[in-house]
């Protein structure tokens, strides 16, 4: 007869073994790290507290949807900051999905021509990292813009250093609306929608390099329809669109969602970068935060609880979508 | 008409409108290329990259210590011969076996080409010309001896040569960090493409064994180690990298005991090893996920241990599987180096920022910013590329029969 194993490498102890030493190690090394926390923080006067949140931002931010000035608590500036950056990132998510499903579908066009320049874009925009292709955008197209008269002129849109400047509605509830495009008045440019130029940077650059991982997503998808479910609509009579709308959507779909919700996800946390080209979003409303009253810690939880709650927030959302374009059985 | 004109027709022009489109998206891509064309060789004023190619190159690394640079970029490039000249001397058996392919013949045209033309368009001293010459004759020598002779070698002395990477890296630590004997250069005087290459490959050979331990805690039985690193990959996965960073600057500190806390530098490439092992985890996972349970079941029930039959059988499969995955992570590991500039490390992007912040080079943003968009194109590319070739390699539906 064999001899007995040793008792640690009974099946019944060894995994109670096991585990109990990673928790114990685990155990050791937050403790450690909380030990340290607290001498450290408390060396330097700075326990663990929310109140200064009560206190006066003192600084101003350039661009915001919700009114906000130096006298107002950091809360509200920090608040100033998640607005704005919700605003990039639902802008962002509406432009990325919209260029990349057209991208998407073009690497499917009969057009071969159509089929390379998606290609291309995908290919070139993917290799290039994301902050270079913002910093691009922003101080080799956006800055470089004329001012004033020179500037450039498209229907109902008009491109400037100063800003972009959309056409709108003006005027008050009142008074009644009436459609207003971008005039010049003493040489200073004026519309009922004003973009800055850090923004519009911020967007392009999101669309841009989120709608190249979108294309890839909805490429994917569209792939795994079986060319059998093509074959059949047209030739039950669907024109390419209608087979696209109607046939291969509607299947492809189930494998889109959850590759966009990840997709989604990405330039909610990538939307951050907007610190290089000084768009004040969360991040830089943060940082600016702990430049002042030096409380790292509170203001990194903030940052990473702000973040944590719009990626569950996206994936709750997509979700639900997902749950919705599945295949109902009866 | 030629099958050229046929095909053409048939891609361009299938349809009227299609054909009104494709003529449309010819003109504008024409327009696109004219204007590039005539910015880059009339407006545009390429002293910038020139005058700064050794601040981008390597920062403000000491000039009489930058030899030990050179020595790494030769040893490096002997290396790279060597593993080359291996691989065609001991071809697969569905392999011809031929010293220079097609394939290594183009490769050396393009390098041949590069090593001729780039130091010359960067307008380098002849003497830095002379040694990037040097230096690819190097590699070239190295590759046809090791090809010519390399047949040679038996199979217990070829084992050993994969090693001479690891040592490679470690000794090219010593002399970039100096230390025995060398004169220390501080990690804040490292910059450019130096400190990218080396924190995206320090961060790379780092996170790969976390991110495979991390992905067997989260398919384990055990609930401690699957709910400990469900909590760690999805913490990470759900903060963007530039709040970590922020956090590893600032939060480090207090972390640990007084005046233990690493270099800036090393901050920064640790939280980076950390960012990607959680998604590196996630690809790995996935090709785990995709191992048949009954590979794990069989090597068991042959006697092997759970952590051999990881090993020589579950393991393998799994990489393979997922090896496109992790090059993707590996890819956008590369491009995350770039955010170091946002916390004022001087690695490539953060030297464009310093270079353009000097009056000389006012305004030059559109020529530094395209140069570090066609650097990183090409080693994205490059790495993407290695790793199809690799797949095609590891894929045992490539290999004849007879040799599985």
């Amino acid at each position: 007869m064999q001899p007995a194993p040793p008792w640690w490498r009974d099946r019944r102890v060894l995994p109670w073994l096991v585990q109990g030493v990673v928790g114990l190690l685990i155990l050791v090394l937050i403790a450690f790290l909380l030990g340290n926390l607290i001498r450290n923080l408390t060396a330097a006067g700075l326990l663990l507290s929310f109140r200064w949140l009560q206190q006066p931002a003192g600084f101003d931010i350039a661009e915001t949807l919700l009114p906000f000035n130096a006298a107002m608590p950091y809360w509200r500036a920090l608040l100033a900051g998640l607005v704005n950056t919700v605003r990039a990132v639902l802008t962002g998510l509406v432009g990325a999905t919209v260029l990349g499903t057209l991208m998407g579908v073009a690497s499917f066009s009969r057009n071969g021509l159509l089929r390379g320049l998606s290609r291309l874009y995908v290919e070139v925009v993917r290799n290039i990292p994301l902050l270079l292709q913002l910093v691009f955008w922003y101080f080799v197209v956006f800055l470089a813009l004329p001012n004033g008269t020179a500037a450039l002129q498209l229907p109902g849109l008009v491109l400037a250093k100063s800003g972009l400047y959309l056409v709108g509605l003006a005027g008050s509830l009142g008074e009644g609306l009436r459609w207003a495009g971008p005039q010049l008045v003493n040489g200073v440019w004026q519309a009922p929608l004003r973009i800055t130029v850090e923004f519009a940077a911020l967007l392009t650059a999101l669309v841009i390099y989120s709608g190249a991982f979108i294309a890839e997503v909805v490429r994917g998808g569209v792939a795994a329809v079986p060319r059998g479910q093509w074959e059949a609509a047209s030739s039950l009579g669907l024109h390419w669109f209608g087979t696209l709308r109607h046939v291969v959507l509607p299947q492809a779909l189930r494998v889109i969602v959850p590759g966009l919700n990840t997709q989604y996800i990405s330039l909610a946390k990538n939307s951050s970068l907007a610190v290089a080209v000084g768009y004040t979003d969360l991040y830089s409303v943060a940082e600016t935060t702990l430049n002042q009253t030096g409380r790292a810690v509170e203001v990194v939880l903030l940052l990473l609880g702000a973040y944590l709650a719009i990626d569950l927030l996206i994936s709750l959302l997509m979700n639900g979508l997902n749950q919705l374009v599945q295949i109902r059985e009866r | 008409m030629t099958p050229v004109l046929r095909r053409l027709r048939q891609e361009l022009f299938p349809t009227a409108a299609d054909g009104a489109l494709s003529i449309g998206l010819l003109s504008l891509l024409a327009l696109a290329v004219v204007g590039l064309l005539r910015w880059a060789f009339g407006k545009a004023q390429w002293a910038v990259v020139q005058v700064n190619a050794t601040l981008f190159a390597v920062g403000r690394y000491p000039l009489e210590q930058q030899w030990r640079l050179w020595l790494l970029t030769a040893l490096l490039a002997a290396a790279t011969g060597l593993s080359w000249g291996l691989l065609r001397a001991h071809p697969r058996p569905d392999r011809t076996g031929l010293l220079w392919p097609r394939n290594d013949r183009l490769a050396v045209a393009v390098l041949a080409a590069v090593a001729l033309l780039l130091p010359w368009g960067l307008g380098l001293a002849a003497a830095l010309q002379l040694r990037w010459w040097l230096i690819t004759g190097l590699l070239l020598l190295v590759r046809w001896l090791a090809g010519r002779f390399g047949a040679a070698l038996r199979p217990a002395q070829l084992r050993l040569v994969p090693l001479i990477w690891p040592l490679l890296y470690l000794l090219g630590m010593v002399l970039i960090n100096g230390g025995l004997g060398l004169m220390p250069v501080a990690p804040s005087e490292w910059g450019g493409l130096l400190l990218t290459l080396l924190t995206a490959s320090f961060a790379i050979l780092l996170c790969f064994p976390i991110g495979v331990l991390l992905a067997l805690g989260r398919r384990s039985d055990l609930p401690l180690l699957r709910w400990g690193s469900v909590l760690y990959i999805e913490f990470i996965r759900g903060a963007p990298l530039i709040t970590l960073l922020f956090l590893g600057q600032n939060i480090l500190g207090f972390l640990l005991p007084g005046g233990l806390a690493p270099e800036r530098v090393w901050r920064a490439s640790w939280v980076l090893t950390f960012f990607a092992a959680a998604y590196l985890a996630e690809a790995v996972r996935s090709g785990l996920a995709a191992v048949p349970p009954g590979q794990l079941e069989a090597a068991r029930s042959l006697g092997l241990s759970w952590p051999r039959a990881l090993q020589h059988v579950v393991l393998p499969q799994a990489l393979r599987i997922a090896l496109p995955a992790m090059v993707g992570q590996f890819i956008s590991l590369l491009q995350d180096t770039t955010l170091l500039s946002l916390i004022g490390l001087m690695e490539l992007l953060g030297t464009a920022r310093t270079v353009m912040a000097n009056p000389a080079f006012l305004g030059r943003n559109g020529e530094v910013y395209l140069t570090l968009a066609v650097l990183f194109w090409c080693c994205c590319a490059a790495l993407g590329l290695g790793s199809r070739a690799l797949e095609h390699r590891l894929d045992p539906r490539s290999l004849p029969q007879a040799s599985r």
